[in-house]
């Protein structure tokens, strides 16, 4: 019954196409699902969750001071040399000298934000920003400074 | 090279696709022999996005080399990463709680079903068929989201580490993946409805790109590939890892080894990951999410080998140890380039335009590929 096959066929290729039809039309008149964002005009709402990895960046308290103690860990654990960490002594008001950072260097350009320098620190003095718009003119502007100019180390952190 | 005449001595013509050709993902250049309409030869030419990860990961420590891996099949990232961290505890002899085991297998699905997803959509986008791909992606969207809620990124997670995760699960977690079943399970019959029934779009798959199992064999496919062609290669049965033996879950076969099968098998392979997740979201057990480990990890002098079933197939990792902190020699075995080598095969004596309907259903990942 070749005959019967063959229409059969084509009826059912034709019923393949209004299937899907019925599925676009059924887009078409119910668009109030609405599944795209309006970036960038949604950044004052824009919420992104607090693990987001943007950019590593170091918090300071009210009085500028940190938590770090220049100890190497971050910069050792960094697979690329994102992190570079120059220490300097500090004479402590017992007259003792001591260890602390003078600048954390901090290269965006470099950094996966693969987060080992995060779980490296004893002292948890870096975190992951949420930032992510992170393009410039100047590729300079992207070495950053982590610890503010004049900051200390919190009292108690060792 | 490639050649500069458009002819050979016969007559053929020689073309070049790619590398930026639309219909390519990434950067794949083919050089296409073609007699008429009828393709004599495929070619490949590789190395365009080749970043030497091999050798990069040999200056690496063990606990940084694993971040690099994500950017090999950036689509299965969770995946190759995992394969990584098994290695490396393979060396280390630990093992890792229960809970890490479960999270990651947790993962693995959710990756799986992510990449087929983009796979689906990017595939009825070569065939000409755009709006598929805005559906699957928004499912797909639904597990970055969640991704990016538990692990901080989108595509190159870097989660799984050696001992076990990079932290402990979202509390939201739970929630966020029961929300995505549903949402699953109320689209898929879409994909139905719009291409898998679809009649031009079964003529233009059926009987395309045959690839017989002996030949899957021969040429090393794994995965959705080879089993399209009723190869049984699924890893996760074949060599449990984690928990996958005490899961109850199918391996997806087809028999027919055609661009039709291996679109089934990756369809079915969806609805099997949705199936795992169902049984292990409620049965996360308590505990630690890593296992004690050293700060500097050194494997013992030796040679370790693991493998796992990413999205496109069997993925080994192979760690020469001197004993040091970083890896003498790493091997990857990609799915993708022992995939891509079958392509010839398939292609000769099919028409131009079947080709990209074979490419398609080949899942290829360029940078898994060229590493
Ligand atoms: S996130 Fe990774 S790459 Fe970036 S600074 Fe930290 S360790 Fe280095
Ligand atoms: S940021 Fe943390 S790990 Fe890096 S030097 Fe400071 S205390 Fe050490």
């Amino acid at each position: 019954m070749f005959i019967v096959k063959y229409i059969k066929e084509v009826f059912n290729a034709v019923k393949s196409l209004f299937v899907g039809l019925r599925r676009t039309g059924y887009y078409f008149t119910h668009h109030k699902e609405i599944i795209t964002q309006q970036y960038p005009d949604n950044r004052d709402t824009l919420n992104l969750p607090e693990r987001f990895k943007g950019e590593v960046v170091m918090p300071h308290n009210e009085n500028n001071e940190h938590r770090c103690t220049g100890c190497t860990a971050c910069e050792l654990a960094c697979p690329n040399g994102t992190i570079k960490v120059i220490t300097k002594f500090d004479i402590g008001t017992d007259g003792k000298k001591k260890k602390a950072i003078d600048k954390l260097v901090y290269h965006l350009e470099l950094c996966t934000m693969c987060n080992l320098c995060i779980i490296a620190c004893p002292s948890d003095a870096i975190v992951m920003a949420q930032t992510f718009e992170h393009s410039v003119f100047d590729r300079a502007e992207l070495t950053k400074i982590l610890n503010n100019p004049g900051s200390k180390i919190m009292e108690g952190v060792e | 090279m490639v050649e500069e005449i458009g002819t050979t001595e016969e007559g053929d013509l020689i073309i070049n696709v790619g590398p930026q050709h639309p219909a390519t993902h990434g950067v794949l250049h083919l050089v296409i022999t073609l007699n008429g309409e009828t393709i004599k030869k495929v070619e490949p030419h590789l190395g365009y996005i080749h970043r030497s990860i091999e050798k990069m990961c040999e200056s690496l420590t063990y606990r940084q080399f694993i971040y690099v891996t994500s950017r090999m099949d950036y689509l299965s990232a969770h995946i190759n990463n995992h394969a990584c961290a098994l290695c490396v505890e393979k060396g280390l002899d630990v093992e890792i709680p229960r809970r890490a085991q479960v999270i990651r297998v947790l993962m693995d699905e959710l990756t799986r079903i992510a990449s087929h997803e983009l796979w689906w959509g990017a595939m009825a986008m070569d065939l000409g068929a755009f709006t598929p791909f805005f559906h699957a992606f928004r499912e797909r969207e639904t597990i970055n989201d969640i991704m990016e809620e538990t692990c901080g990124a989108r595509l190159t997670m870097n989660y799984m580490v050696p001992g076990g995760l990079m932290a402990d699960l979202h509390p939201n977690f739970q929630k966020r993946v029961k929300e995505f079943i549903t949402l699953y399970k109320l689209k898929i019959n879409e994909y139905a409805e719009l291409v898998t029934g679809n009649i031009i779009f079964q003529n233009r798959m059926k009987g395309v790109g045959y690839l017989s199992a002996e030949d899957a064999i021969s040429y090393g496919c794994s995965g959705p590939t080879a089993r399209g062609s009723g190869v049984s290669c699924d890893i996760r049965k074949l060599y449990p890892y984690e928990v996958y033996d005490k899961l109850e879950f199918d391996e997806v076969l087809e028999t027919e080894g055609d661009s039709f099968a291996r679109y089934m098998v990756r369809i079915g392979e969806m609805n099997q990951s949705i199936k795992i997740i169902e049984q292990l979201i409620d049965n996360i057990p308590d505990g630690d999410f890593q296992a004690k480990t050293k700060v500097v990890l050194k494997l013992p002098k030796g040679e370790f080998y693991s493998r796992v079933e990413t999205a496109r197939g069997e993925l080994g990792v192979y760690i020469v140890s001197e004993g040091g902190t970083t890896p003498y020699r790493i091997k990857f075995r990609s799915p993708g380039f022992s995939n891509l080598s079958a392509l010839d095969h398939m292609a000769r004596g099919s028409k131009l335009g079947d080709l990209v309907a074979m490419m398609g259903t080949l899942d290829l990942v360029i940078p898994d590929i060229d590493r």
